[in-house]
């Protein structure tokens, strides 16, 4: 069986606001990726573009982005799956790949969150959920992420301070970051002082600094067949399992509330696929949108058993030097969340670690490296492991 | 010439905003005015659904009917919101929450005259049919 490869990855800085258009902003990840590839456009067969459309103004990006970086007239297409948009991207393009029907693949993730204003996003928020039956009381992404950390406390005796340490070891690496949106520093004594922004409520149990920022961003992987890899690129990052799942929209339809099903599900998958377990993992990039879904992620990946989660960030086992660094890139606590973008960018990090090209937050010697991407609150799960 | 029928938007009345006009379960609507929180049953399976639906995924027909929640469900989790999302800034700060009834799970609000110090996972609770400031209908969780 032939393998298929990442053979080049990259990604746009992430702001709070892209001084340009969505095009613009896409062609900034795909050059990182280009260049990282030494590749040009015709080189590219096919290209997927991944964001969550509620942001876009153009219709059908798609489209308009293969014109404007060059990939016409070879087909594209649009791949929404929230914020494992990328992740679910580059299922399709291992499938495209590996049946033969492509050699080389390029998946595009994109988000403008400053496409629309600030009153246009709250709209949009609130349908972030089951439009039908639960937006109408009002709801919100971060109280649905309170609601588990309220029930992961209340089942394993989990702490506020377990969750800002979290947020203290995602703000060690985010400035080392020069992609990051957020690079100062946060300390406990921030999450803890009433007086501080980062301890302002937002939906209790979680705070400010619980949860990650809007960015603009675009990043972008590229994906090739074996042949192919072994002819472009030196230094090849192989696809070894995927997994993917979903879940009821609505919290009703759920039986878990201390960990997401869809991280449960996606992880045997890949876990099964590639022929590893958890303890084979050298380094990990997950989902961190709130602390709470690290802590999470913890335990759906077999780091830590369910209610251990807090025992690895207390003994700082998920640090670099840790026995499974998790998020040395900063997270989305601190790279900033453009929910299109936000897999790719996970992956870049994977695989300029795995290439031993991490630069000051490089993990020592890593062969095999997972990214968990959550979309929606657990609707939709994507679980992808690499090794070199 | 058949006379145009009027569009059935009695789901516009449910909740604080509601994103969702013309639905099957609008019937849901109406037992809320009874001061009735509904579910529906498939009449061929036996399969219990809340939030109601009008399709049975299992026996791929629609043969429902409607039953009404009693009883005292279990408090899952809940959050305390302190923003809203447009069209809510003006009921904040509420909680949202879930209660667990066995055979199935009800998403909803607690009520406002529940003291926050007083909620804890685990507690029963029952649900109510509300009606909101602005005239909209919604359900509330309270103390059972
Ligand atoms: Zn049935």
């Amino acid at each position: 069986m032939s393998r298929v490869a990442i053979i080049g990855v990259g990604q746009s800085e992430f702001v709070r606001a892209y001084p340009g258009s969505v095009r613009e902003l896409a062609f900034e990840g795909f050059k990182d990726a280009m260049r990282d590839a030494r590749l040009t456009a015709k080189d590219i067969q096919a290209s997927i573009i991944c964001s969550a459309p509620e942001y876009d103004k153009q219709r059908s990006p798609a489209g308009v982005f293969a014109e404007y970086l060059g990939l016409n007239p070879q087909p594209t297409f649009y791949v929404e799956s929230l914020c494992s948009s990328s992740s679910m991207g580059l299922r399709l393009a291992y499938s495209l790949v590996k049946s033969g029907l492509h050699e080389v693949v390029a998946v595009i993730g994109f988000q403008k969150m400053s496409e629309i204003s600030s009153a246009e996003s709250q709209e949009r928020m609130g349908r972030g959920a089951d439009i039908q039956w639960e937006s109408p009381f009002g709801t919100m992404m971060p109280a649905y992420y309170a609601m588990y950390a309220r029930a992961h406390m209340a089942a394993y005796g989990t702490t506020l301070e377990d969750l800002a340490l979290i947020r203290v070891k995602a703000s060690t690496y985010g400035p080392l970051n020069d992609k990051a949106v957020y690079r100062k520093p946060v300390t406990l004594e921030n999450l803890s002082n009433p007086e501080d922004r980062m301890a302002g409520p937002v939906a209790s149990p979680l705070r400010v600094g619980d949860c990650c920022a809007n960015a603009d961003g675009s990043s972008c992987v590229i994906v090739a067949s074996e042949a192919k890899a072994k002819t472009f690129c030196q230094k090849p990052v192989w696809i070894l399992g995927l997994g993917a799942a979903t879940t009821s929209v609505n919290l009703a339809g759920r039986d878990l509330f201390t960990g997401l099903t869809v991280a449960r599900e996606a992880s045997r998958q890949a876990y099964q696929m590639a022929g590893v377990g958890p303890r084979d993992i050298d380094v990990a990039e997950v989902h961190d949108c709130f602390t709470i879904a690290e802590m999470m992620a913890y335990e759906d990946l077999g780091f830590a058993k369910p209610g251990e989660g807090r025992d690895l960030i207390r003994s700082r086992a998920t640090y670099k030097d840790g026995s499974i660094p998790v998020n040395v890139d900063g997270g989305l606590l601190s790279k900033g969340h453009p929910i299109g973008a936000t897999g790719g960018s996970q992956i870049r990090t994977i695989v300029l670690q795995l290439r031993a090209e991490a630069g000051a937050i490089q993990v020592k010697d890593p062969e095999i490296g997972l990214v968990h991407n959550i979309g929606g609150v657990g609707l939709y799960g994507n679980v992808s492991i690499f090794g070199r | 010439m058949a006379e145009k029928a009027k569009s059935d938007e009695r789901f516009k009345k449910f909740g604080t905003v509601s994103f969702t006009s013309l639905t099957k379960t609008n019937d849901f609507v109406d037992f809320l005015e009874k001061g009735q929180i509904a579910g529906t049953r498939c009449k061929d399976c036996g399969r219990i659904f809340f939030p109601p639906r009008a399709d049975c995924f299992q026996c791929l027909d629609s043969h429902m009917e409607w039953y009404e929640v009693t009883g005292n469900g279990k408090l899952v989790s809940f959050s305390k919101l302190e923003y809203g999302p447009a069209g809510f800034q003006a009921d904040v700060p509420y909680c949202i929450a879930l209660l667990d009834y066995g055979p199935f799970k009800v998403f909803g609000r607690i009520g406002k005259e529940v003291p926050e110090a007083d909620i804890a996972v685990g507690m029963p609770m029952k649900t109510i049919a509300n009606r909101l400031p602005n005239g909209q209908l919604n359900y509330v969780f309270v103390k059972a």
